[in-house]
């Protein structure tokens, strides 16, 4: 159990005076509290979501006061398997706990606490975020007035758990895994989260998309050998091996166990449209028409429970070729989406 | 396409705070007017893009989906009014589409431009061509209008298929028509439920 922790988190935009323009942005698998703009001394790390959050863009920092944060567990800066565990002394590693979605729901209502925002005017979150802002209008009808659920689904499908399974196996396989101790060891399992970052990116492109960016190209020609020789290679590895060199394993083993267990129907006896009874907030759920790792049935899974538990909500089916990762991209009509739906939002009395 | 005229008719038919389906909604005026004026918990079905964000734009609640896989996945009795609005002309299987109306709904508003007013018999009697009007603006080859009805036709449809008419007005231009609504009617607007 941890019996404190820190949490990093990055604010862009004014609070106004009632405080009613607080937004909160959830991240997704690897992402951090570092949601837009540049700092001073890395002028090219730009936020990983800068299309979509700062001044004049769709979440516009000049009317609202965004809120990121890096979730608990993770390893950007809040307590998590890489910080230290005071009673040992150790970096956590290994003994870290399973944290939840929810948990980091609590978690991120308790840091709006220390930071005096009682109402968030919207909670957006995209893939694992998405899961986040349904669950904030879950856990704190009170407290949300609007929750953007973008490429998301109500839970994991048997495909999905299959897939993160396999990213876990890679890890906890590789002979530098060390039980989750490598840290011990002055070591990291690079290959196994090489591996698993290649299994995550084949799910996070459409089927066609990565046929028109690589199709069968080859980089120099055929070798017959087992180094790589299609662009599809040298590209999943280049993705892989970049990521392994940021990402900590024991945070990739948790949040993808966090992604597994979300499943807010499942003390409703599975029917969640109960689950979503409480739900005050109004909802906007936007899918992708080629992802197919969070489907457009998945969420009108979520819409239907709504619709049945007679619950406000707004559904955009955006066609768009990039796959799930078109939530992070730049695309007209999505975008014009989110513009349209914030600009509706009321901000107090300072418009 | 919609005037105010029937605007007003179907906010009359609408009670208030009642949970109220538009399908293809288009820009979302109608649910905004009725939320306006009856504080109607109001949605919209609409599959085009730029209709979609219009109504995001007027701050309508709406579903992106076609409209006849859409009402599929509602449940039964869970509207009080489901308005079809001058599009029924328009869509493939009427008779399917009016019946899931009638089991979402436990009431429907259906609108349609009535092709038996006498402007455009003239123009099939006397001309010996597809009518083209204020309330039928297309030619014969650029149509979405699959299925071109009249007010009689309407209500024999009803009647076969055992739905009550609970009220009817019918338009022309500006005012009503009261005397041989079939001939001299422009666009006709119905209240009907399942029996």
């Amino acid at each position: 159990m941890l019996r404190d922790y820190d949490l990093a988190f990055e604010t862009y935009g004014t609070l106004n005076a009632d405080k009613s323009n607080a937004v909160l942005v959830c991240h997704a698998l690897n992402a951090s509290h570092h949601v837009a703009a540049v700092y001073e001394d890395q002028p090219d790390e730009h936020g990983w979501w800068d299309n979509m959050v700062g001044s004049g863009k769709p979440v516009d920092t000049d009317r609202f006061f965004v809120i990121g944060v890096n979730n608990l567990g993770s390893c950007f800066g809040s307590t998590g398997p890489t910080t230290m565990n005071p009673e040992t002394g150790k970096r956590w590693g290994a003994d870290f706990p399973l944290v939840t979605v929810e948990d980091w729901v609590d978690s991120q209502a308790r840091l709006l606490d220390q930071l005096g925002v009682t109402t968030l005017a919207a909670v957006i979150g995209g893939s694992l975020g998405g899961m986040q802002a349904m669950s904030w209008a879950i856990r704190y009808p009170q407290r949300i007035r609007h929750a953007l659920v973008i490429a998301a689904a109500p839970n994991l499908s048997a495909q999905n758990i299959a897939f993160n399974e396999v990213a876990r196996q890679a890890i906890m396989s590789d002979s530098a895994f060390h039980n989750g101790a490598f840290a011990d060891y002055n070591t990291v399992p690079k290959d196994g989260l090489t591996v698993a970052r290649m299994i995550g990116h084949i799910t996070y492109i459409s089927d066609d998309q990565m046929e028109s960016k690589f199709g069968r190209g080859l980089r120099e020609g055929l070798k017959f050998s087992f180094a790589p020789e299609f662009q599809i290679e040298s590209y999943l590895r280049y993705q892989g091996e970049k990521f392994s060199e940021y990402y900590d394993a024991n945070t990739y083993l948790r949040v993808t166990k966090a992604l597994d267990y979300f499943d807010p129907a499942r003390q409703f006896e599975g029917d969640l449209s109960r689950a979503f009874a409480g739900i005050t907030a109004r909802m906007l759920v936007i899918s992708f028409t080629t992802d197919w790792r969070f489907s457009p049935a998945r969420s009108r899974e979520i819409v239907k429970a709504l619709l049945d538990a007679d619950r406000d909500v707004t559904y955009a089916e955006v066609n768009a070729p990039h796959g799930h990762d078109a939530f992070l991209l730049d695309d007209r009509q999505y975008h014009a989406i989110v513009r349209g739906y914030l600009r509706g939002i009321s901000t107090g009395a300072a418009t | 396409m919609i005037t105010r005229a029937d605007f007003d008719i179907i906010t009359q038919w609408v009670p208030p705070k009642s949970r109220v389906l538009d399908l293809g909604c288009g820009d979302g005026s109608l649910i905004r007017y009725l939320t306006d004026e009856k504080q109607v918990r109001g949605y919209g079905i609409e599959n085009d893009d730029q209709s979609l964000l219009k109504c995001i734009g007027n701050r309508v609640s709406v579903i992106q989906t076609n409209l006849e896989a859409g009402m599929k996945e509602i449940a039964d009795h869970s509207f009080d009014v489901v308005i079809l609005s001058q599009t029924l002309q328009a869509i493939k299987h009427t008779e399917a589409v009016v019946a899931d109306m009638l089991r979402v709904g436990r009431e429907a508003i259906v609108t349609f431009p009535n092709f038996g007013y006498w402007k455009h018999r003239l123009q099939i009697g006397l001309a010996g061509k597809m009518p083209v009007s204020d309330d039928l603006p297309y030619q014969w080859y650029d149509t979405p209008n699959v299925h071109l009805f009249t007010i009689n036709d309407f209500e024999s449809f009803c009647r076969n298929r055992g739905y009550r008419i609970n009220n009817r007005r019918v338009l022309a231009g500006n005012g009503e028509a009261t005397f041989l609504p079939n001939l001299t009617g422009t666009l006709a607007l119905y209240k009907i439920s399942a029996q």
